[in-house]
C-alpha cells in the first residue's frame, strides 16, 4: 500500500438474471470464483486483491453475457 | 371536497374525532361492503391538499417522525425511500396490493373494506414525491371496488393526481417491488437486475415509489393526525398498528388489526382462540419462520419481540399448526408450491428451490434425505438470486429442520404424526 | 506498392490479394466454427469454453489483418481499378462491380459486428446480440465473394480449401439450429443425489 493513498474495495458482483452458467469466469478466476451444482458462479463478497485485479477485469470481459462487473466500494 | 392546506402542527380539525382507538385503517363495524368515499370523509375528515414544497418536505420530516416503517414484509422506512424518490426528476407512484403470499390476506382485506384509505395515501404519496401519476396495482379479488372507489373520486374532483388501476399478476415473487414494475411495463412479473433500484429508474425509467397499500393507508393518517397520534400505540421502537392475517388451527381465521407488540397469544385469542392444542406457529409467512407455539404465545408480536426466537413479523402472517398436522409436510407442500413459483430467471432459484423442495419431500415421507446433500444446496441457494425468494426458501426450511426434529426423528422410524393440512398453497404450475 | 508493383510486377500485388482473400475465408470460417462452439459448449469439462471463446475473439481480431493486407493489395493493384469507396460501398466497382460489391457488403457486414463487439458493454447484450447475428449473413456474402472475384478455383487445394470452409461452417450453422431448437439441455446437479437414512439428520 503507497503511503497516503486509501485506494476503495474493488468486487467482483454478478446478475444472476443475466447469468446463464456458462461456466467461462469459474475457469478464467479460479481463486475467486466457484461453481455450484448447477453451473452457475458462487462469488464471494471479499475484496479482489490487488494482484488479482487484471485477471478480475479480464474475467469480467470474457463473459459471454455481461452478467459480470468490478465495483468499487 | 378538499381541506385547507394544514399546518405543519396537524391541528385537528373541529367536528372530526381522532381515532383513539383500533381500528385505525379498517371499518369499526361490521359493515357490509367497502366505505364509501362520503363515509371516509365523515370518519377521518379531509386529507392534506394542495401542498407546496415546504409543506411536502414538512410532511417526509412528520413521516419519518412517526417512525412508519413499510408493512409489506421488509419493514424498511418509509420516509426514507420517501425521500429518495422525491429527490428524483417526474417520479411516479405504485400502490402494491399483489398480495402474492397465500397465506396472506391483510392487503385484499384493506383494499375491498376501505379503498378509499388506500387511495388517500397513493395520492397523498404521490404528492409527497412530487408524482403527477400513481397507479394503484390491485389484486385481482378488489380490482373491481378500487375501480369504483376511484372512479367516486374523480366524479368528485378529489384528486389533482391521476390515478391509474391495475390488476396485479397472481404469482409469488409479483409482489416484488421491481416485478410489480416489469408488470406493468411488459406484462412479465420476474424481478430485475438491480442496480438500478426501482426508486432511482423504475416505471417508464423514473424514479418510482413501491410502497404496499397497509403502509400508504398509514400514511394517509399520519398526513392528518401526525407523528405523535401514530405514535400512541405499538411499541416506542415500532411504532403504529398492522394488519395481521391469522390463519389455522384457530376459531375464526381472520384479518385483524392489532397495536404493533400486541402478544401472540392475545392476538390468536382476538381470532377465537386455537381450535385445536397447537404444536407450532409460522410466523411472517411463508418467507417466515416456524416456532414452538409455547415458546411464541406470550411474546409480543413486533420484530423486537420475536428476535430472539430467530422470527418477525413479516408480512403480518401467523399460522396456527395443530397437533394433528405435520409441520414436515406442511412445510414440504409449501417449499414445493414456491419452488414453482420462481421467475426461473436465476440459475440457483430455478434449479436449487426444485432440488431442495425434493429434499424436503424425501424427509416429509420418511423416504431419507441426505443430510450433507440438504446442508450443501441450503447454503448454495441462500441469498443467491435476483431477489428475496431463493433466501426466503431457505430461511423456512432451516427453521423448519430447526423446530421439527422431533417429526425428523419419528419419520425415520416409518411414523407420522399428522395428516391436517392447514397451510393454503394454491394449485401449482407443474414444471 | 507502386513500388512493388514495379519491382515484382503486378503480379506480386494480386498474388497477395488472393493468398489473403484465402487465408480470411479460412480464418473467418474457423472464427465463425469456433464463436458456435464456444456458444455450444459441449460438455464443460471436456473442452474449455473460455479457451473456445477467447480464440474466437483472438481469431476474429487476427483476420482482421489479413482484411487490411487483402483490400490493399486489391486497391492498389494498378491494372485494375476498384477504388477506395469500392471496399466499403457495394457495387461501387467499375471492376468486376458484383463480385467485388459481394466483397464490401462482407466487409461493412463483418465491421459492423466487429464495432459492436468491442463496444460490448456500452451497447449492452441485447443490442449487442442482434447484430453479431450478421456474421451468419457476412460469412455467406464473404463467400459468394470469394468465388466470383477469385479466379483460382481450378487449383485443387484452393478449392479443397474453399470447400473445406463451406463444410465446417455449414456443420457448425447446423449444430448452432439444432441447439436454438432443442435448448441446452436439463441442468443436473453434479453430485449423485444419494439416498440415506434419516438417522442421519438427526443431531
Amino acid at each position: 500500500m503507497s503511503a497516503g493513498s486509501v485506494q476503495a474495495a474493488v468486487r467482483l458482483r454478478v446478475d444472476l438474471i443475466a447469468c446463464d452458467g456458462r461456466g467461462l469466469c469459474a475457469e478464467a478466476l479460479a481463486e475467486l470464483i466457484t461453481l455450484d451444482d448447477w453451473g452457475f458462479p458462487i462469488i464471494g463478497d471479499q475484496a479482489v486483491p490487488p494482484r488479482l485485479l487484471a485477471d478480475a477485469r479480464e474475467t469480467a470481459r470474457a463473459c459471454p453475457k455481461l452478467a459480470l462487473w468490478l465495483e468499487r466500494g | 371536497m378538499r381541506g385547507p392546506a394544514r399546518p405543519c402542527e396537524h391541528v385537528a380539525l373541529p367536528a372530526v374525532r381522532l381515532p383513539g382507538t383500533l381500528p385505525r385503517l379498517l371499518p369499526a363495524g361490521e359493515a357490509a361492503g367497502p366505505v364509501s368515499l362520503a363515509g371516509h370523509l365523515a370518519r377521518y375528515g379531509p386529507p392534506p391538499a394542495g401542498l407546496s414544497r415546504r409543506q411536502r418536505e414538512s410532511l417526509i420530516a412528520e413521516v419519518a417522525r412517526a417512525g412508519l416503517t413499510g408493512r409489506g414484509g421488509a419493514g424498511y422506512p418509509t420516509a426514507r425511500k420517501l425521500a429518495a424518490v422525491a429527490a428524483g426528476h417526474a417520479p411516479v407512484v405504485l400502490a402494491n396490493g399483489t398480495e402474492g403470499e397465500p397465506a396472506s390476506a391483510k392487503d385484499k382485506v384493506l383494499m375491498t373494506r376501505s379503498p378509499q384509505i388506500v387511495l388517500d395515501g397513493a395520492v397523498l404519496a404521490a404528492e409527497m414525491v412530487g408524482a403527477r401519476e400513481a397507479v394503484i396495482v390491485a389484486h385481482a379479488a378488489a380490482r373491481g371496488i378500487i375501480d369504483d372507489a376511484v372512479a367516486e373520486r374523480a366524479r368528485a374532483g378529489f384528486d389533482r393526481v391521476r390515478v391509474k388501476v391495475r390488476t396485479a399478476a397472481q404469482r409469488f415473487v409479483a409482489g416484488e417491488a421491481s416485478a410489480v414494475v416489469h408488470w406493468i411495463e411488459r406484462g412479465v412479473p420476474a424481478p430485475m437486475a438491480s442496480p438500478p433500484r426501482v426508486s432511482e429508474r423504475g416505471l417508464r425509467g423514473a424514479p418510482t415509489l413501491v410502497q404496499n397499500v397497509e403502509t400508504l393507508a398509514h400514511l394517509a393518517l399520519i398526513a392528518r393526525y401526525g407523528a405523535a397520534w401514530f405514535r400512541s400505540t405499538g411499541t416506542p421502537a415500532e411504532p403504529g398498528s398492522m394488519l395481521v392475517t391469522v390463519l389455522g388451527a384457530v376459531r375464526v381465521p381472520a384479518v385483524l388489526e392489532i397495536a404493533i407488540g400486541t402478544s401472540v397469544g392475545q392476538v390468536l385469542d382476538l381470532a377465537g382462540g386455537r381450535s385445536a392444542p397447537l404444536q407450532a406457529l409460522l410466523l411472517g409467512g411463508y418467507f417466515g419462520d416456524w416456532v414452538p407455539a409455547a415458546a411464541a404465545i406470550g411474546r409480543p408480536f413486533s420484530s423486537a419481540g420475536l428476535a430472539d426466537l430467530g422470527a418477525g413479523p413479516g408480512a403480518g402472517v401467523i399460522a396456527a399448526l395443530p397437533a394433528g398436522a405435520c409441520g414436515l409436510r406442511e412445510t414440504a407442500r409449501v417449499v414445493r408450491y414456491l419452488a414453482g413459483e420462481s421467475a426461473d430467471q436465476c440459475g440457483p432459484c430455478r434449479f436449487g428451490l426444485d432440488a431442495l423442495a425434493g429434499q424436503v419431500e424425501r424427509l416429509a415421507d420418511g423416504r431419507g434425505a441426505d443430510a450433507g446433500l440438504l446442508q450443501r444446496w441450503l447454503g448454495q441457494v441462500d441469498g443467491r438470486g435476483g431477489c428475496a425468494h431463493p433466501g426466503g426458501v431457505v430461511r423456512l426450511i432451516r427453521s423448519a429442520l430447526r423446530i421439527f426434529d422431533a417429526e425428523l426423528r419419528e419419520h425415520a422410524m416409518g411414523w407420522c404424526c399428522g395428516t391436517t393440512s392447514v397451510l393454503p398453497v394454491p394449485p401449482g404450475r407443474s414444471r | 506498392m507502386s513500388a512493388v508493383a514495379a519491382f515484382g510486377g503486378s503480379q506480386a500485388l494480386w498474388f497477395v490479394s488472393r493468398a489473403s482473400g484465402l487465408a480470411l475465408l479460412a480464418a473467418f470460417s474457423a472464427t465463425v466454427v469456433l464463436g458456435v462452439a464456444a456458444r455450444l459448449g459441449s460438455a464443460p469439462k471436456r473442452w474449455s469454453r473460455l479457451a473456445l471463446s477467447e480464440l474466437h475473439r483472438t481469431l476474429a481480431l487476427f483476420s482482421v489483418s489479413f482484411l487490411g493486407l487483402h483490400v490493399a493489395t486489391a486497391i492498389s493493384d494498378p491494372y485494375v481499378t476498384i477504388g477506395w469507396a469500392a471496399t466499403v460501398l457495394p457495387f461501387a466497382s467499375p471492376y468486376r462491380t458484383v463480385a467485388i460489391g459481394l466483397g464490401a457488403l462482407a466487409v461493412d457486414l463483418g465491421g459492423a459486428v466487429l464495432v459492436t463487439s468491442l463496444a460490448r458493454r456500452r451497447l449492452g447484450y441485447q443490442g449487442w446480440r442482434v447484430v453479431h447475428w450478421l456474421a451468419y449473413l457476412a460469412w455467406p456474402v464473404a463467400f459468394a465473394h470469394s468465388i466470383t472475384a477469385g479466379n483460382d478455383l481450378r487449383i485443387w487445394w484452393v478449392a479443397l480449401v474453399e470447400e473445406s470452409c463451406a463444410l465446417s461452417v455449414a456443420t457448425a450453422v447446423a449444430a448452432r439450429l439444432l441447439f436454438w431448437w432443442r435448448g441446452p439441455g436439463p441442468q443436473q446437479p453434479s453430485l449423485p443425489e444419494r439416498a440415506v437414512p434419516t438417522e442421519r439428520m438427526l443431531r
